[in-house]
Parts: structure tokens; sequence; C-alpha cells
């Protein structure tokens, strides 16, 4: 009886335009291996040729790396390599890397893409076993150093890697994938520990 | 798993990365309407598919997301060498004999 009543209550409850991120709070811990959904970030996609690289980096307060599979952070605020004109932006510190590129009148597209994002850790000893579990990429520490970043693939789901130490990791999935995602790092990291 | 060189990542990626995106270096008419239906078809259509060495578009999809070109062995699936789109077909092959 009382759990039909608190059913509608909750049904009762008025609408509201607070964000829910994908699978807040989510969180495993696994011996060697620690995986869990990362608080709301500001990100965006940025696109530019070379030619306003040097405007976009000081508006953003980095420099945009050049170098495939690099990334560069600087304050809370890291830009990945994805292509040869193409950069994902996260802040951590939230400010709003749109508003920034929005001063610059050199040509560049900056797209918001914060919301259709999330951002998942892996960290511990196990971490480049539990991502190589649906990651064929070499994430040796020779391939794969500490600050590479790379759009890859997880299992059926296209990801961003960025290696943020040597043993952690930062698994950036589209929110709707996020369910699949976290799910198989899950499974991955109970059997990386063996 | 085969690993293939992407031109602009500069380095070697798993082949689960890349999609196949058909035979390269096949140059649109300019002026598409004054083709004869036969050249249409030809260009539309019609594909080498060759036994041997072929050149295709590639795009590493899951990766830098560019197109670039490949030359593979259709016999032995092998890549003999990968190259930027616009680029124009290698002259001499690596390791060809002739």
């Amino acid at each position: 009886m009382a759990k039909a009543a608190a059913k509608t209550k909750a049904a009762a409850a008025p609408a509201s335009v607070e964000r829910r991120p994908a699978l807040a709070g989510r969180a495993l811990s696994a011996p060697g291996v620690k995986v869990e959904m990362l608080p709301p970030a500001e990100r965006i996609s940025l696109r530019a040729p070379e030619a306003s690289l040097a405007a976009l980096s000081k508006a953003l307060g980095l420099t945009l790396p050049t170098k495939p599979k690099t990334s560069a952070t600087k304050d809370g605020r890291t830009a990945l390599w994805l292509g040869p004109d193409e950069w994902m932006i996260i802040d951590e510190a939230g400010n709003d890397p749109l508003a920034d590129c929005a001063k610059v009148t050199a040509l560049h597209s900056a797209v918001g893409i914060s919301h259709r994002n999330v951002g998942i850790s892996v960290a511990g000893p196990a971490a480049a076993a539990t991502v190589n579990s649906g990651c064929p990429q070499d994430l040796s520490l020779e391939a794969f150093p500490v600050g590479a970043a790379s759009r890859t693939i997880l299992g059926k789901s296209e990801i961003v890697l960025l290696r943020i130490a040597a043993d952690a990791f930062r698994v950036e999935c589209w929110r709707s994938f996020s369910d699949y995602v976290f799910t198989l790092l899950s499974e991955a990291a109970g059997d990386a520990a063996n | 798993m085969l690993l293939i060189r992407c031109p602009y990542c500069e380095e070697e990626r798993p082949e689960l990365e890349f999609r196949n995106a058909g035979e390269a270096h096949i140059a649109r008419p300019t002026n598409i309407a004054a083709e004869s239906d036969d050249d249409f078809e030809k260009f539309f259509f019609i594909r080498a598919n060759p036994k041997g060495v072929i050149y295709e578009r590639w795009r590493h999809i899951h990766g830098c997301a560019r197109f670039f070109n490949a030359v593979r062995d259709t016999v032995t699936d092998k890549f003999v060498m990968t190259y930027k789109a616009g680029e124009p077909k290698p002259a001499k092959l690596p390791g060809a004999s002739k």
C-alpha cells in the first residue's frame, strides 16, 4: 500500500528543467580498476583551418595540438586532437569554451556538445586492460602515452579516449550509448582483475 | 586483425576503425548533363574489380574521420601502401618487382 502511495507521489512531482546527466553517480569498483561516471563538463566540437589556430588558441587559453593523437591541458580545460582540422574541447572548470570561441572572428565552427557526451573515468592498475577489452588500439605507454587522445571504438560504440595518467583513462561517449559503454567497461573491469 | 596505416594519423591503426569506400581515382565528369548514357553507366556503375592490386578509397571513420587512398592486393588482402586523398596514383609501388 505504502509503495503504491509513493508511486503516485512521484508521478505528481512538478515538471523540472533540472539537468540529469545520463547514469549520473554510477560507479563500479573491481580489484585493480574503478569505473565511474564523471561529473558534467562543458564540451565543444571545434573545426578550423590552420590559419585560424593562433586566434582560437589565444581565445581558449591553450595551444591547440596539431600532432595526431595528442592533447593539451591547461587550467581544467583540455583540447583533444581528433582530426587534421578537428578538436574536442572539454572544460571541467565550469567555464564555457563556446563563449570564448564566439569572440573569435577567424573562420571556425564551434558546436556545443556538452549534453551530447558523458565522461567515464577508468582508473587503476588494470585500466588499460579494461579499456582494451573493447578497444583494439595499442594502449601500452609507448604507443599511447599520458596525454594521448584519440577517437576510436569500444565494442560497437564510438568513443573518444584520453589518457590522463599512466593508469587512468577518460572515456567520452554519446549519452545514448553510455549505458552500453558503462556496462561493457564494468564487465571488463571484473575480467581485467583476473 | 589487419593494421592499416592512416596517412593523417601517421600510424598504423586496427582495421575496426576503418571503412572501405569503393574504388579510388574515379573522376566525376565535368559536364554530367552532356554525358551519354553509356559513358554515365561506365562512370557510375562499372568498376575494375581486379584480381590483384586495387586502388581504393578508405575512411578512418572511427578515428580522424578522413578519407584517404589505399593500394591493396585483393588476393593476399595485404595493404601495399596508403596515401592522402587528392594525391596522384603512386607511379611505383614499394616492393613491386616490375
